[in-house]
């Protein structure tokens, strides 16, 4: 089991350095959100503090949201889904093998890059961890409840704003708690109470979402 | 699980299968018998319900009525064991053009949980006609050659039932007397087939067939 794991793992892993074009977009594009605010509003320090926490926290949702598609579609165009679900090893497994995958090329690059565009936005050097750290617990939650979403709508041709009504109610806890975590840091506050809600959802998603995505597979593939 | 006449054993059981697709009855009250060394061709016109039928069997669709049974156990009951021993080819061909010939047979078998030595992947390429592509990426190859890809997977995955919905699609006339061939030996070592296609397929022994009647839900054998 932990065998099939690693190798889908890998296998995924060797995809996407395969096409390293499609690896850079989610972070191209939530690095050139982030830097177009400052263009578009105001590059005074006081507004640009005010506002990083959310344009940070929105661009990553949105940049992993964009990303999402890649988890499932390719698999289910050259029919490598239908032999994943005809495997002996449990579905709930190799679907998590596929969204850790997902999580390390998409959230883990956005958490590593988060620091760089968190002190060009003028967030204060003792909420830069906090962000780094809101991101590393809330970007695996989106990689996994965007699963559920993209295995439901994984058929559906234009699937992509089906997808967005169906995932964004789920992904603005985390949006909230994450983006007001970094706030309250940067207010000099204690942040305990965010961060283990943050935890909480977290643990949740990943007991939870896995067998909820490969239930939501096997409705795809019957029909 | 092989006695002495292995012809005997059942391997797989249909019992009533209803197929309905988008209010249309595809086909009802289906039963038949696979037993090992046994090879079923599935035939009917365009939209008779060929692929649904096969994604019932191996479990990939739920059939509306009817059960499907493995050795005489639910395929629900006995999915590790079924699966274990059940290889799907689909029409879609399962292969990723980014890795190399060798890499996408090496990964379909990690799925099964299965592993082959480089000298067996070496003699099973060789029989397919893809000695010296093991490297080459995927991408490169035509549509025939990844079929081919997908014929050596199936002689390394050792798997006791093939069910097979078009073997023949992009394959040249070497590569169809190949599937006739793989066929014939699977069926004298006691496996059993299920397939289906449009191409002419001759095998030099007894062959059962299913006939799906188009919209009426009708069935010959």
């Amino acid at each position: 089991m932990l065998k099939a794991f690693y190798h889908l793992l890998s296998r995924d892993l060797r995809l996407a350095f395969r096409s390293r074009h499609e690896l850079a977009n989610p972070l191209i594009f939530f690095v050139l959100v982030v830097t177009l605010f400052p263009l578009a509003v105001s590059p005074s320090a006081e507004t640009l503090e005010v506002m990083a926490p959310g344009v940070i926290w929105v661009s990553a949702l949105l940049s992993v949201l964009l990303s999402l598609d890649r988890l499932f579609k390719q698999d289910y165009e050259d029919g490598s889904l239908d032999q994943l679900m005809l495997s002996p090893n449990p579905l709930v497994i190799l679907v998590l093998a596929k969204v850790c995958a997902h999580w390390l090329l998409t959230g883990l690059p956005l958490v590593l890059i988060a620091p760089l565009l968190g002190m060009f936005m003028y967030v204060p050097d003792e909420a830069i961890g906090v962000l780094m750290l809101s991101l590393l617990l809330g970007t695996p939650v989106l990689s996994l409840v965007g699963a559920i979403g993209v295995s439901l709508t994984v058929a559906v041709n234009r699937g992509g704003v089906l997808l967005s009504l169906i995932i964004l109610p789920l992904y603005i806890p985390v949006l909230i708690f994450g983006a007001n975590a970094v706030d309250v840091a940067s207010d000099g506050m204690s942040v305990r109470g965010q961060m283990l809600f943050l935890a909480a959802v977290l643990a949740l998603a990943l007991s939870l979402a896995p067998l909820a995505t490969a239930v939501a597979l096997r409705i795809t593939a019957s029909r | 699980m092989l006695d002495s006449d292995p012809t005997k054993i059942t391997m797989l059981e249909t019992r009533q299968l209803e197929c309905v697709r988008d209010d249309r009855l595809l086909f009802s009250d289906l039963s038949l018998t696979l037993s090992a060394g046994e090879i079923l061709q599935i035939e009917g016109a365009n939209g008779s319900g060929k692929t649904s039928l096969l994604r019932i069997l191996c479990g990939l669709r739920l059939a509306d009525e009817g059960e499907v049974l493995w050795q005489g156990e639910s395929v629900s009951d006995v999915r590790e064991d079924y699966y274990e021993n059940m290889i799907y080819i689909g029409h879609l061909p399962c292969i990723k053009g980014d890795l190399t010939t060798l890499e996408n047979i090496r990964s379909l078998l990690d799925t099964r949980s299965q592993s082959a030595p480089i000298e067996e992947i070496d003699v099973a390429l060789a029989k397919v006609g893809l000695a010296g592509f093991d490297d080459v990426a995927a991408k490169a190859l035509s549509s025939g050659q990844r079929r081919r890809i997908l014929l050596a997977f199936l002689l390394l995955a050792r798997a006791k039932l093939w069910i097979m919905d078009e073997p023949l699609t992009a394959l040249d006339v070497q590569g169809v007397a190949l599937v006739e061939s793989m066929l014939m030996e699977h069926r004298e070592a006691g496996g059993s087939a299920i397939f289906t296609t449009h191409h002419g397929m001759k095998l030099p022994c007894e062959m059962s067939s299913v006939t799906l009647g188009n919209g009426t839900g009708g069935l010959e054998c």
